[in-house]
């Protein structure tokens, strides 16, 4: 579709974070962007949006478990919706706690909100809120948020938690995510190969190095690192003369798709 | 009233209870292991045992527990507010 006629929506409630952060990525790229609280998401529903985003935060404090609660709300209050949304073949992304809330909600792994989640993301091994600039291992390319990105690229990109260790329901349940095509990013070595629980390469000592997935189709995604940090140059550590950083890469993708869509 | 106690599963690495158990250890205690867990007391608008039990139940599947790496322990309590 023409991009000045695609939306996208992305989500706020009571701590909610980097919502400005991924409107400014997403507007810097062409699309229009538009924060929307929930209970403005509950009037006017989704149907004039192709892109929804659970963005980062601490979503109601936190409580009960991170992005328990917001979770459960889109559950009770938009299942419907989102499932017709993700049918349609509309991009959904998490980040951070929206990477949480959507697991809570269930929308991951599963790519349909099941009442039970069949991961979680538990504390992080370290016992610290972890805040550093990892290594992410593209999995696998050319999906709707790995576009132009190729299978083995390495990102540069921040994560912010304390919670994100990803551990699957089972051990077949993981193997069902990897032969599905399911684990999308990997904390990695800075030369590429996995970090293999190694910290601090792995963060938060997630199983398999798992920093993000999606479900089979690809258009629904969630990562625990923040893109929308890793946008501009002037937002790296380093080598800030450079006028865009690797997040940048993962707006492309979703860029590319809402053209083709 | 209903008790829910949440914990992690066994086996399931608990940072906060490791940290807990240096810190006790750190100020003298002879302190093996400590689990952390986290308690819901439910006030219910229910007078019936079993169904208080079940609500209870749902409750932890739907929202208080993520079966993935939590268990649940519930208990109705008796008395003033509870269930008769």
């Amino acid at each position: 579709m023409d991009l000045s006629r695609a939306k996208a929506c992305i989500a706020r409630v009571g701590g909610t974070n980097c919502d400005l952060e991924m409107k400014v990525a997403l507007e810097n790229l062409g699309l229009t962007a538009e924060v929307l609280h929930m209970k403005q998401i509950l009037k006017r529903g989704l149907s004039e949006y192709q892109l929804f985003v659970l963005p980062g935060g601490f979503s109601y404090g936190d409580y009960v478990r991170a992005g328990a609660i917001w979770g459960k709300e889109v559950h009770s209050k938009i299942k419907s919706e989102l499932e017709a949304f993700i049918d349609e073949e509309k991009l959904v992304m998490g980040v951070c706690n929206g990477f949480q809330v959507m697991i809570e909600a269930g929308i991951l792994p599963n790519g349909e909100l099941v009442e039970v989640p069949k991961a979680a993301l538990a504390n992080n091994m370290s016992a610290k809120y972890e805040c550093r600039w990892v290594y992410l291992r593209v999995e696998r390319g050319g999906t709707p948020f790995t576009g132009d990105l190729e299978t083995g690229e390495i990102l540069k990109i921040p994560v912010g938690h304390g919670e994100g260790r990803f551990i699957p329901a089972s051990e077949d349940f993981l193997k069902e995510l990897i032969e599905e095509g399911c684990v999308l990013f990997r904390y990695s070595m800075p030369s590429g190969e996995a970090a293999e629980g190694r910290y601090p390469y792995n963060p938060n000592g997630s199983v398999y190095d798992i920093a993000g997935i999606c479900n089979r189709k690809g258009n629904v995604m969630g990562m625990m690192p923040h893109p929308e940090r890793a946008f501009f140059g002037w937002q790296l550590p380093e080598e800030r003369n450079v006028p865009y950083g690797d997040g940048k890469r993962i707006f492309q993708g979703i860029i590319k798709y809402l053209q083709k869509y | 009233m209903v008790r829910v106690e949440v914990k992690l599963k066994k086996g399931h690495f608990d940072p906060e209870g490791d940290v807990t158990t240096k810190s006790l250890r750190d100020l003298g205690f002879p302190v093996s292991g400590v689990r952390v867990s986290k308690v819901y007391t439910v006030e219910l608008e229910v007078n019936d045992k079993e169904r208080a039990m079940s609500l209870a139940r749902e409750m932890c599947r739907k929202l208080l527990a993520n079966p993935t790496k939590d268990d649940f322990f519930i208990e109705v309590l008796a008395g003033e507010g509870g269930v008769n």
